[in-house]
């Protein structure tokens, strides 16, 4: 079977990392083979699967040998749990350099020096919270990633990002193949956050493929760098993520997204009440001239 | 300090002249602080030692003169080489500008060449909407049957994707759906001009052939491929297609500029002239083989033809010298059956006839070199073919490998033994090594005129002479005509390094009654 290649976007915070490595995992655990493309200039993506706090980047790397061109793929790909194969694009510091250059140049020296092995089954990349520039686009350019997973949850500004994220996949999608694969709801336990998400599911043309509980038994793996999969097997979390990573496995569900306006949105959080209903006839109005009117 | 209208003179020797050696002698004196002349001649003299080198080559974050153009000027080559084709350069305009003027100054010949014109707010959106209006513009104003983009650093730092764009560019209506738009991605802060033909001739051969394989079947035409690599000496492509022609090898080369880089003046334009078509592009997967002759520089498009179209792409070096031609010649008759005719054996002969009246001049002459990689190499297995010794052999875009395959080559002659090799080093790190330990000659592009000028200016007896073989030279002329691969391509250099010798020789030798004794007539 060929490799099929997901990226996956959402808000930063939002539990991409966390989520993406949970999932890879569960899916090592019954024996598929994945790679984890972290692609994120904080380098976080692949310390789970690696119990180290940052794997050396693919920029670092480079910037230490003088040149892309002097590095060797086994400098910068390591083997974490369950034989998954993990790298990291790395980049500057805030407020310096080009992160999303630092994306392209990683992938293309992936591509150059083989990492996408025919035997893999899938390929992850892990994408920096928001698609600030062309490259952070550069994993759902054509014959890579084709299936986007959006990770959100009933907040606000998670919302905001899955649409803004789905605009950018539709100007991908219509001139290659990439593909709006789903919505996966990353539980904060905000208020109806369920009937939320999946009604923006439906508003993006799309599914939310799987909601994943709040449970402190992330965060008690995390802090030993691990992986709920990993540190508790048994842990009712666990049992989640193998369900997402099982209908990921299984997803046939594959769409041009159809985002929606602002206006729609603030509708349909409206609709929730989530956002209150704005009172336009005091847009702009100062506190005199408000006591004017209420005067007159 | 004014012509005259009856003796006007150019810059040299006008600015010899009295008025304006005092003029130019006021200036320094009064306004532009100069360091006084001991001082000058003293940092001079230490930039010569070995003192100096070691410091030279612990250099990290400079490059002097590097020895190497950019990505997108090899991809605008490559392009040219295609039937009507117009090289497209997605982003700013002064790159393109200067990929002509490079261009045009080598070859002595308008480029065509198209550029969207990024400019500030194209790098903050993105350069799609550039993209949808450029490809229309180009194809109404220049008719091309085809345009092959690259793109310049500012395109891709912002990560413009070229494939989403045009094809954004052809819904938008810019262009035919079906209208030929090959790509190729050619940051220039990676590789050099060399990556970036070997992308774009990986892009074109893509296009037109990775979505066609299912009617495809290697040998079926009977065909050679032959993929010339970043070659600018105009007599390659043509001596290339003479010596298959006399072997009666069908060929088809991938990517073939001699015409529209050898337009006639007869009073019309030609835009586009010659090069492959897109037929034979669709046809070569259907070839017998792909022969790669600079397969140091083409690592994408060997991964393609062999990945795609199953094409061994046999192991040749670049037919430069007797026995790599040799080699050559022996490689494409063993895949085609086609025996070698006697036309090539004389030619053979009259080469060997020549290395031999010419050996007692380069026997034991020393030479630092420098050019792309596979140049290099197959200048410095001839030049010890010849009984010459390459010692400083460099070049800036080789990679390792690079450096050991020719190190080991080197070794495996009593010529080479004394090479060193420097890969990634550039023309400032040359000017130490012919000053620390002297050459006889130096080959390479017209950039080296600088330093045959610095080993000048230490005293006659430093100096050492250039000889121009390689790519760009633009301070002489036609020498892009000649030809420097094949049996012929090797009597050219030999008769260019034989004639350097002997005119060294008759400089050093015409001194009136003092070393004339030896200015003979007959060499």
């Amino acid at each position: 079977m060929a490799t099929r290649q997901c990226a996956i976007y959402g808000k930063g915070g939002i539990g991409k990392s966390t989520t993406t490595q949970n999932l890879v995992a569960a899916m090592a655990e019954i024996g598929k083979k994945v790679m984890i493309v972290g692609c994120d200039p904080k380098s976080d993506s692949t310390r789970l699967m690696l119990h180290a706090k940052v794997q050396n980047t693919i920029m670092e790397m480079a910037a230490e040998a003088g040149s892309i061109e002097d590095l060797e793929l086994e400098d910068v790909l390591k083997v974490g749990y369950g034989n998954v194969k993990c790298v990291e694009s790395g980049g500057p510091e805030p407020g310096v350099g080009c992160a999303g250059r630092g994306v392209i140049t990683a992938i293309n020296f992936l591509e150059e020096e083989g990492a996408y092995d025919e035997d893999l089954d899938f390929v992850f990349y892990d994408v920096l919270g928001d698609v600030v520039c062309g490259g952070f686009a550069m994993p759902i350019r054509e014959n890579k990633a084709q299936e986007i997973y959006i990770v959100v949850s009933g907040e606000m500004m998670a919302m905001y990002a899955a649409n803004n994220i789905s605009k950018g996949i539709l100007k991908y999608a219509k001139s290659g193949s990439v593909r709006l694969a789903g919505l996966i709801c990353n539980s904060r336990n905000t208020d109806k956050e369920l009937e939320l998400v999946e009604a923006l599911a439906e508003k993006l043309g799309t599914r939310m493929i799987h909601f994943i509980p709040r449970d402190n038994a992330v965060q008690r793996a995390e802090i030993r760098r691990m992986t709920c999969i990993e540190y508790d097997p048994k842990a009712k979390q666990s049992d989640e993520y193998r369900q997402l990573a099982q209908k990921i496995i299984d997803n046939k569900n594959q769409v041009i997204p159809t985002p929606i306006t602002m206006d729609e949105l603030e509708g349909l959080l409206m609709e929730f009440g989530i956002l209150e209903e704005e009172d336009e006839s005091i847009v702009g109005r100062t506190a005199e001239e408000e006591v004017a009117a209420g005067g007159a | 300090m004014s012509q005259n209208i009856d003796d006007i003179k150019p810059s040299y020797p006008l600015f010899r002249d009295d008025d304006y050696k005092e003029s130019l002698a006021r200036k320094r004196a009064l306004f532009e602080e100069c360091h006084p002349q001991e001082k000058i001649d003293e940092v001079f003299k230490w930039t010569t030692t070995e003192e100096y080198q070691e410091l030279n080559f612990k250099r990290e974050a400079l490059t002097i003169d590097p020895a190497k153009a950019c990505q997108p000027l090899g991809a605008v080559l490559c392009a040219l080489g295609f039937e009507k084709t117009l090289p497209y350069v997605h982003g700013s305009q002064g790159c393109t500008a200067y990929f002509r003027t490079y261009f045009n100054r080598h070859f002595k010949e308008p480029i065509a060449c198209v550029s969207d014109s990024m400019t500030e707010d194209a790098a903050v959106f993105g350069g799609q909407k550039n993209m949808i209006a450029g490809l229309a513009n180009a194809r109404a104003l220049y008719k091309p049957d085809m345009i092959a983009v690259s793109s310049t650093c500012m395109a891709e730092v912002i990560g413009d994707d070229l494939n989403g764009f045009i094809g954004n560019a052809k819904n938008a209506g810019s262009l035919p759906e079906d209208f030929p738009t090959p790509f190729a991605h050619t940051p220039s802060f990676v590789g050099s001009h060399t990556a970036g033909w070997d992308n774009m001739l990986e892009g074109i051969l893509r296009y037109f052939t990775l979505n066609h394989m299912e009617d495809k079947e290697a040998g079926s035409n009977g065909k050679l491929n032959i993929v010339p690599g970043f070659e600018t000496y105009l007599g390659n492509f043509r001596v290339i297609k003479r010596m298959l022609n006399e072997m009666g090898v069908d060929h088809s080369l991938l990517s073939d500029p001699s015409e529209v880089l050898d337009t006639p003046a007869d009073g019309e334009y030609r835009m586009y002239a010659g090069g492959t078509t897109q037929d034979e592009i669709k046809d070569a997967p259907n070839a017998i083989d792909t022969l790669l002759l600079q397969p140091w520089q083409s690592d994408k498009t060997k991964k393609y033809v062999k990945n795609t179209w199953h094409h061994k792409a046999s192991e040749i070096n670049i037919p430069m010298g007797l026995a790599w031609t040799d080699e050559f010649l022996m490689q494409v008759s063993a895949l085609t059956g086609k025996p070698i005719p006697a036309s090539l054996e004389k030619e053979r002969g009259r080469l060997v006839d020549m290395m031999t009246d010419s050996h007692t001049w380069l026997h034991g002459k020393k030479y630092a070199l420098w050019g792309d990689p596979d140049f290099v190499m197959g200048m410095s297995r001839f030049l010890m073919e010849l009984g010459a010794e390459p010692t400083h052999v460099l070049c800036n875009n080789a990679r390792k490998r690079w450096r050991k395959a020719m190190e080991k080559m080197l070794e495996e002659s009593p010529y080479g033994r004394n090479a060193k090799v420097y890969a990634g080093k550039d023309l400032w790190h040359m000017r130490s090594l012919v000053f620390t330990d002297k050459p006889d000659f130096m080959i390479g592009n017209s950039y080296g005129k600088f330093i045959q000028r610095d080993t000048l200016a230490k005293g006659k007896e430093y100096e050492v002479p250039l000889v121009r073989i390689g790519f760009p030279i633009f301070d002489r002329h036609h020498l892009h005509r000649m030809t420097t691969l094949g049996y012929e391509g090797a009597m050219y250099i030999l008769t260019t390094l034989v004639n350097a010798v002997l005119e060294r020789l008759d400089q050093e030798t015409m001194i009136l009654g003092v070393t004339d004794y030896n200015y003979d007539l007959i060499r």
